[in-house]
């Protein structure tokens, strides 16, 4: 349609336009960004933590003024006005903009941070010595492009994050959950683990010094959790590296099931999750353009669920790598290590397959199938084939492609590169193997369930636009249907954008949660039972 | 095979052929004029806001209909020929039915205002309207002021999408106050604040006299009734609800009166001929229902029932517990049973109304005086349980069972204010009654002994 902007005019009408305060407040955004590129491009500022802090700041406020011009002096409500109007929000000139420079920014910082002035020998250079002062006051060490990142991060969910509380400040649920991700993104993410390294060395660790450790990260996100050096490096630091340990290990096979039970997946992915936290907020104006199609659906249950698959072979071969084979040395070793994997695969299968087999759709169904026979062909191909390497690679080949692949590529790239293009969203539901997992949970045993009100929809269409995930919710609640997804991530906004009031986020008895009633509440009862008995 | 052709492809026609689809293999073909695939019409707004493009307000991706072999034909139907069985599209094609479902829909109503063809005065019903309203009413500069004309909700719908592009909005509503011929006085006077708060100029109790035109057939201006105040506009937005759509069935035979005529099982005089949706008019009103409801659930229901009869399944079209929805710029409504309005209610419909202190949320409860039965709910700005009210509409409930558990109704997101406190002590202090409202048990809620 004619209203389609596609140019850059940051003029136009409204809800179009931005007002002039608004392009002030873009500027001093720019000029925060701008103190960065500069430093990046070797520009020596005199007084980093000076500049730095006036750098932070201003970013900061930009991002606050915008936000408060926005909303401020509007009535509290939905917020999406002229969304696929503005050029930003609905994939235009200045979306492929902002999606290019994003990526450009990822594979400068995965692939070539010396061009950040990253410097292996003698101080650091560029924007990375700029951020040295507050990584030398958090954690006593000069900073990585890691911690660049991190700051820039957690300055991008605080600083989003308030728009967001803005924008849905007659949302509650939506409101706690984002002051939960700025908090799990602050304190966890971002300030725990650099006060962590401050003990390194310390009595407390009896002199070890414990690996980088998000304590909201579980396995198979931070995929690298059980590799050697890390083992060594929880087991060399004491008690408290023994626990975190074992807390690292709870957390996949205890917490996180006991947690996705009583609540859904939400739990952790959009409360607490700090890929989750970004995209929530940063990335909140770009939800609508994820791909709803059954398309789009068929590809990601592959695409994700193989993600599963390889992270759960480069983990059994890294982790069998280091293990040794004398049980006299160690209870567990090589074969014993296997054999568990396959036992423990093998039960989750047959459960899956014996009593949950309708939950699944059909293609998962056959992906299952397809999956554990790959995974146990492996397993007994390797005790065929001897020692050496495991299976029929090499552990590190599979882990340096696993990290390459889906680490930097899938997770930064394209997951958070492309928010203006593909949505915001595009990791956690094509790639992050930690969201299929508790995603596979959500379907099969959980007690959460998106409830559709009655006969109350009307087929808008608003809750399948705004569905991050992709999920088109209006196929379920024009039907009656709850919605019980495994992509499901709980964020809410398919029930806040709802004008009819059609749509519940809830933890309720399983019996009875995925049903499919093919006449609405308000028909004859009759008609309602004839028609439903199929 | 036999060949079902329906006429009109709305939420009506289209859920008839759904089901006739999934239980039989009938020839199936949907004409329509308006548009080549089904879309919500109730979402027409959204897209004019920018919240949708078009593509997203269609419920079904392209490929859905041939897949279900349904075949979608567009064109316009100019004439029905009962005798041969046969229909004209747009003067020329003729095609066969062996039964037919007339689905077409409603239009505007026009009253016979002086200039109400000019350009730039529309109603808001079809695509084609909307697409005349990025003519019409682009943006501010092009159109700097609209007058709405008919206090509805399509009139506020169209006052919300004006404003969202910053155009100012004058609204005429003939009523003392908004839409009080449906809404008791306490919510309606809530509404009209809260349409004041949208700053659109809304003008009470006020008529139309005329639309003027200026010297190439535009519209310049609208001359207000009693105080012949003239107030220039770009825009008139006639909003003063629909008739349904019928015309061109004018001479075939078919018995007509505002709507098509049909029985409780939707046939009308002819055999194999049906009419649902907007469309269709009952003999004689379903209890409390008027002959003619032109709301999304009703064509929705009707085309569930019709595909039963037309599969060989003859039943009777009879519509549960009636309940609605609709959004008031920011505030949602809901409404479960019937709560009338001042002006229509019976003299044994009691009100309990409830609003809160500070923020725009209401509700009225609807009981007979004697027996306390419970009759209806209108909620403002709280979400209610569908299921939950339905069951109690069945089970016959008195008031005072349904305040002593209305935390079970309540269908708000996860961790919103509660306000069952607040409105149970009001009931209590109101009908010197001393219930104690119950916590929400899932149990009850979900039916689990
Ligand atoms: C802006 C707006 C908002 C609304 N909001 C709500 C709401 O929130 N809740 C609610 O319950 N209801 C709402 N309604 C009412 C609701 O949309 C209608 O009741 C419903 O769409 C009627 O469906 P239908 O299938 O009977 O007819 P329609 O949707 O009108 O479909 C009829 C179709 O038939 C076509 N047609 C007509 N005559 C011919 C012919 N001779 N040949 C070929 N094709 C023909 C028409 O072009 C049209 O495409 C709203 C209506 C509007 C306009
Ligand atoms: S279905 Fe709703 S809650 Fe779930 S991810 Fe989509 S929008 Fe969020
Ligand atoms: S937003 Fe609400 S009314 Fe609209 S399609 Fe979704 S559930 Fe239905």
């Amino acid at each position: 349609m004619s209203t389609y902007d596609r140019s850059m005019a940051l003029t136009g009408q409204p809800p179009k336009t931005i007002t002039r305060n608004q392009k002030l407040a873009t500027l001093v955004g720019m000029f925060g960004l701008a103190v960065m590129l500069l430093a990046a491009f070797n520009v020596s500022f005199p007084n980093k933590t000076l500049w730095l802090t006036i750098s932070l700041s201003a970013l900061f406020s930009g991002i606050l003024w915008f936000s408060w011009e926005a909303y401020s002096q509007k009535l509290p409500g939905i917020k999406n006005d002229g969304v696929w109007f503005k050029s930003i929000s609905s994939k235009g000139l200045w979306g492929w903009m902002a999606g290019i420079a994003l990526t450009g920014f990822y594979i400068i910082l995965y692939f070539y941070p010396e061009y950040l002035g990253l410097a292996s020998k003698g101080g650091n250079k560029g924007v990375i010595a700029l951020f040295d002062p507050l990584s030398k006051a958090l954690s006593g060490n000069p900073a990585s492009q890691w911690f660049v990142y991190g700051t820039l991060y957690t300055v991008a969910i605080l600083a989003f994050g308030v728009k967001f509380l803005w924008k849905y400040r007659h949302n509650r649920y939506e409101r706690l959950r984002t002051f939960s991700v700025m908090f799990f993104q602050t304190a966890f993410a971002f300030i725990i683990p650099e006060l962590m390294a401050r003990l390194n060395g310390d009595k407390l660790l009896n002199g070890g010094s414990l690996p980088y450790y998000d304590l909201k990260n579980v396995w198979p996100l931070n995929y690298y959790n059980f590799e050697g050096y890390r083992i060594k490096g929880f087991l060399s630091s004491g008690d408290i590296g023994f626990a975190l340990l074992i807390f690292g290990i709870l957390s996949i096979f205890v917490i996180t099931p006991i947690l996705t039970y009583k609540y859904g997946k939400r739990w952790y992915c959009s409360w607490v999750c700090g890929c989750g936290g970004l995209a929530e907020t940063a990335g909140d104006s770009f939800r609508q353009l994820s791909d709803k199609s059954v398309k789009a659906w068929r590809i990601e249950r592959w695409v994700v669920h193989s993600v599963v698959v390889f992270v759960t072979l480069m983990t059994t071969a890294v982790i069998y790598s280091y293990l040794g084979t004398d049980t006299s040395k160690y209870w567990l070793t090589k074969s014993t290590f296997l054999i568990g994997v396959a036992t423990l695969l093998t039960l989750v299968f047959g459960w899956v397959m014996l009593f949950k087999r309708e939950q699944l759709q059909k293609d998962a169904q056959y992906g299952a199938i397809g999956y554990f026979v790959i995974i146990m062909a492996l397993i007994g191909f390797h005790f065929f084939s001897g020692e050496g390497h495991v299976f029929l690679f090499k552990s590190e080949t599979l882990r340096k492609s696993y990290s390459f692949l889906i680490g930097s590529i899938f997770s930064g790239v394209i997951g958070t590169g492309f928010y203006p293009i593909f949505g915001n969203r595009v990791w956690c539901r094509f790639g992050c193997p930690m969201a299929a997992i508790l995603g596979f949970q959500q379907r099969l045993f959980s007690r959460f369930r998106i409830t559709t009100n009655g006969g109350q929809c009307i087929s808008c269409g608003n809750c399948s636009t705004y569905c991050e995930m992709g999920i088109d919710v209006r196929a379920y609640a024009q039907k009656g249907e709850n919605i019980v997804r495994s992509s499901c991530v709980g964020c809410g906004i398919c029930s806040a954008v709802c004008p009819r009031g059609v749509l519940k986020l809830e933890n309720g008895p399983q019996k009875g949660r995925i049903d499919s009633n093919q006449v609405l509440l308000g028909n004859d009862v009759d008609l309602m039972d004839l028609v439903n008995q199929k | 095979m036999e060949n079902i052709v329906i006429i009109g492809n709305g939420i009506a026609g289209v859920t008839a052929a759904r089901h006739i689809r999934k239980l039989s293999n009938k020839r199936i073909i949907i004409i329509s004029a308006e548009t080549d695939h089904f879309f919500s019409r109730t979402a027409l707004m959204y897209v004019y806001m920018g919240h949708m493009k078009f593509e997203h307000i269609q419920p079904f991706e392209d490929w859905f209909w041939e897949k279900n072999r349904i075949e979608l034909v567009r064109g316009y139907v100019t004439q029905v020929n009962p005798k041969e069985k046969k229909l004209t599209i747009d003067n020329v094609s003729s095609l066969h039915y062996d039964k037919l479902i007339i689905a077409t829909g409603s239009k505007p109503n026009k009253f016979g205002w002086p200039g109400q063809d000019l350009h730039g005065v529309q109603g808001l019903y079809s695509k084609q309207d909307l697409d005349l309203l990025e003519v019409n009413a682009p943006n501010k500069e092009a159109c700097k002021r609209a007058v709405i004309v008919g206090g509805g909700l399509i009139g506020i719908e169209l006052a919300e999408m004006l404003r969202s592009r910053d155009i100012p909005v004058t609204f005429l509503v003939r009523e003392t106050s908004f839409w009080n011929g449906v809404l008791p006085s306490g919510e309606s006077q809530m509404i009209n604040e809260h349409i004041l708060e949208h700053h659109i100029d809304l003008r009470l109790g006020t008529n139309l006299k005329e639309i003027v035109s200026d010297e190439n057939g535009r519209v310049k201006s609208v001359i207000i009734a009693d105080t012949n105040e003239e107030i220039p506009c770009n825009l008139v937005g006639l909003t003063a609800g629909v008739t349904p759509n019928i015309d061109f069935l004018k001479d075939s035979g078919i018995e007509l009166g505002r709507g098509v005529k049909v029985n409780r099982f939707l046939e009308t005089n002819i055999k194999d001929i049906y009419a649902i949706g907007d469309c269709a008019e009952q003999h004689q009103a379903i209890g409390n229902r008027r002959p003619i409801e032109a709301v999304w659930y009703t064509g929705r229901m009707m085309g569930e029932t019709l595909a039963q009869t037309i599969c060989g399944n003859r039943i009777a079209y009879n519509p549960g517990h009636w309940f609605n929805s609709a959004k008031f710029l920011d505030i949602e409504y809901q409404t479960y049973g019937w709560v009338f309005s001042e002006r229509r209610k019976a003299a044994h419909e009691m009100h309990f109304h409830w609003r809160h202190p500070e923020e725009k949320i209401c509700i009225t409860i609807a009981f007979h005086q004697d027996s306390r039965q419970f009759l209806g709910i209108n909620t403002f700005g709280i979400r209610m349980r569908h299921e939950v009210f339905d069951r109690w509409l069945s089970e016959e409930r008195t008031v005072d069972f349904v305040l002593e558990h209305l935390a079970d109704a309540n269908f708000d997101p996860e961790f919103y204010k509660k306000h069952e406190s607040g409105i149970v002590s009001k009931y209590n202090a109101d009908y010197g009654t001393s219930i104690k409202p119950k916590k929400k048990s899932l149990k009850r809620i979900f039916q689990i002994a």
